[in-house]
């Protein structure tokens, strides 16, 4: 565990020292702020749920660009070679990776904890579903990064891997559009399939275990495939 | 403190390392010689655990290279070919994260790696983004890497390779230096290199292990073969008679030339003596000058030089189709240094 938290350390350094974390965080802010005034205008109601409820697509864009370079760079670069042959496991490895983004994502998430405030300031919110909000943001940002993360595992170029993974994220999310008002047996399983039912029920205060279970056995199984194909990388 | 058993790899049907054996001693600086593509890094990156081999095995300080891979990589320093660094990292930045990956306890980790960038002569630099840096920091970047948890064997694979003259000397200085505390295999084609540093040679070709020896033996072994070459006046045939009566001169080729001699045109001969195993015939040949009153203008012996080995020795296949030799007998009488050598391998296939 402390050899992934290494790896976590240096992923940081890494993100701070380059562009992508800042321009990541930029974009997010813009984009999530400018949605936050627009719904809180229009619906004058001191809540988080609609302008949340959008940050999904958001969210599927910007984890993608987190993870892209995460494994894809280092078998580029040949620096795979120096980290595989210190003495860490693959495990290690793709978790001191996962935690680096999951942490910059949470970062990211981080100053809309402003907007709260201001509701606050503003008028009363309901803290309940803002709370359970958060919690299904952070298990939905798990998620997503450990799909970018595979992504980042398959190629050895990262735009491919981001492309990869932001097509992922955003078909997961219309998956349950996509079927609804349709039937047959196919349809429960699309809708339990794709990211946006899942999501929901965070929003209105709901912490259901179905939903939680979700998010982290893609979260577990994206980390497994990531391992395997990490491993498999040498016999190849 | 390296054990190699009939290591092999292929990739797809493509044999990049054919039933190599071969032991590293402890303290010992081990050269690994080949041209490019003989499958010198591809033995490397089995004995670092990166790449698992075909079939055979490889132990690395006790631990078998793939079972073991963990307790293996704690005790190598390893220096991959074209020295893949963290471009984005500043130079202790780098060392500090890699001595945390390799585990050095938190108390020695700035000494370690003071000494690490003190030994690399990288302190001036220790600031810096390594992406910044000149091929020849990166290089000494990643030799202070390999050496900063204090590994007992160091690999490291074509360590001067893009250098300039200057570095070269310094890095190999370096490693010589780094020799007198840890096991080092090293790869390289640059042949004085290993002449300079190396303990022992192994040169492989095309997968195969050729020859394993000291840089002296495989370079005495050849030196039978060496020649000579003399400048003389006097009678061409009663010269050419009187050199191949001394014992270990094996063969004489003389032919007439002239050269310009206190001013006027004088017709020389210009001698090539094939001589024997192991025998310097120089002092006979005076002898024999002196004694019969004939001119000797000039002797020079060609010394075989590793770089001859490798080059017989790589491109060896041809000849020994074209040539063959029965095995035991010693270097043929006709056709000088390439029988010697093919003579060679064959004794050390045998």
């Amino acid at each position: 565990m402390t050899n992934s938290i290494t790896i976590f350390k240096r992923e940081m350094i890494s993100y701070f020292y380059s562009p992508i974390a800042y321009i990541v965080i930029a974009v997010f802010l813009l984009s999530s702020g400018y949605f936050f005034a627009r719904i809180l205008a229009l619906s004058q109601q001191a809540t988080l749920m609609y302008s949340l409820a959008n940050t999904q697509v958001i969210l599927s864009i910007l984890a993608p660009v987190i993870t892209m370079r995460l494994l894809s760079e280092e078998v580029k670069s040949g620096t795979i070679e120096m980290l595989m042959t210190a003495p860490v496991t693959d495990f290690e490895v793709v978790f001191g990776k996962f935690l680096a983004a999951l942490c910059l994502y949470l970062v990211m998430l981080a100053p809309t904890l402003l907007y709260v405030v201001f509701l606050g300031w503003v008028g009363d919110p309901d803290m309940g579903p803002i709370i359970s909000s958060y919690i299904g943001l952070a298990l939905m940002g798990a998620m997503f990064v450990s799909i970018g993360l595979l992504m980042s595992a398959l190629t050895r170029n990262q735009i491919v891997a981001g492309v990869l993974g932001i097509v992922t994220l955003v078909i997961l999310f219309y998956l349950g559009f996509a079927v609804s008002g349709t039937e047959g047996w196919y349809v429960p399983v699309l809708q339990y399939v794709g990211t946006y039912d899942h999501w929901e029920p965070f929003t209105k205060g709901l912490v259901d275990t179905k939903d939680v279970i979700y998010y982290v056995s893609i979260t577990v199984l994206c980390l497994f495939i990531t391992i395997r194909t990490l491993e498999s990388s040498k016999w190849r | 403190m390296i054990q190699v058993d009939h290591l092999s790899k292929r990739f797809g049907d493509k044999t990049a390392v054919d039933d190599i054996s071969f032991r590293v001693h402890e303290g010992e600086i081990l050269g690994f010689l080949g041209p490019n593509g003989a499958g010198k890094s591809t033995t490397m990156r089995i004995l670092t655990g990166f790449l698992p081999a075909t079939s055979g095995t490889a132990r690395v300080a006790g631990y078998d290279v793939f079972s073991d891979s963990l307790n293996v990589r704690k005790q190598i320093g390893y220096l991959p070919e074209n020295v893949p660094l963290y471009l984005d990292m500043r130079v202790n930045e780098y060392l500090t994260f890699r001595a945390q990956l390799k585990g050095v306890p938190k108390k020695d980790r700035r000494a370690r790696i003071q000494e690490a960038l003190e030994k690399c002569g990288v302190v001036e630099v220790q600031n810096q983004i390594v992406g910044t840096l000149s091929k020849g920091y990166r290089q000494r970047v990643g030799l202070a890497d390999t050496m900063v948890h204090d590994p007992k064997i160091l690999i490291l694979d074509e360590p001067t390779i893009g250098l300039d003259p200057n570095q070269i000397r310094q890095v190999r200085a370096l490693i010589k230096e780094l020799g007198k505390k840890h096991t080092i295999l090293l790869s390289t084609h640059i042949l004085p290199e290993v002449e300079m540093i190396c303990g022992r040679v192994i040169i492989i070709d095309r997968g195969k292990l050729v020859a394993i020896d000291t840089p002296g033996n495989l370079t005495s072994k050849l030196r039978g073969g060496a020649t000579i070459h003399l400048e003389a006046k006097g009678p061409l045939g009663r010269i050419k008679a009187g050199l191949e009566g001394i014992p270990g001169v094996l063969k004489v080729k003389g032919e007439d030339e002239s050269v310009a001699l206190s001013g006027a045109r004088t017709k020389t001969h210009h001698f090539v003596l094939e001589t024997d195993k192991g025998r310097d015939v120089r002092e006979e040949v005076f002898n024999a000058f002196v004694e019969n009153k004939w001119v000797l203008l000039g002797m020079k012996k060609e010394a075989v030089t590793l770089e001859e080995v490798f080059h017989q020795i790589t491109t060896r296949e041809a000849e020994e189709t074209a040539e063959p030799l029965p095995p035991g007998e010693g270097p043929a009488p006709k056709g000088g240094i390439k029988e010697t050598v093919s003579g060679l391998i064959k004794k050390i296939k045998a």
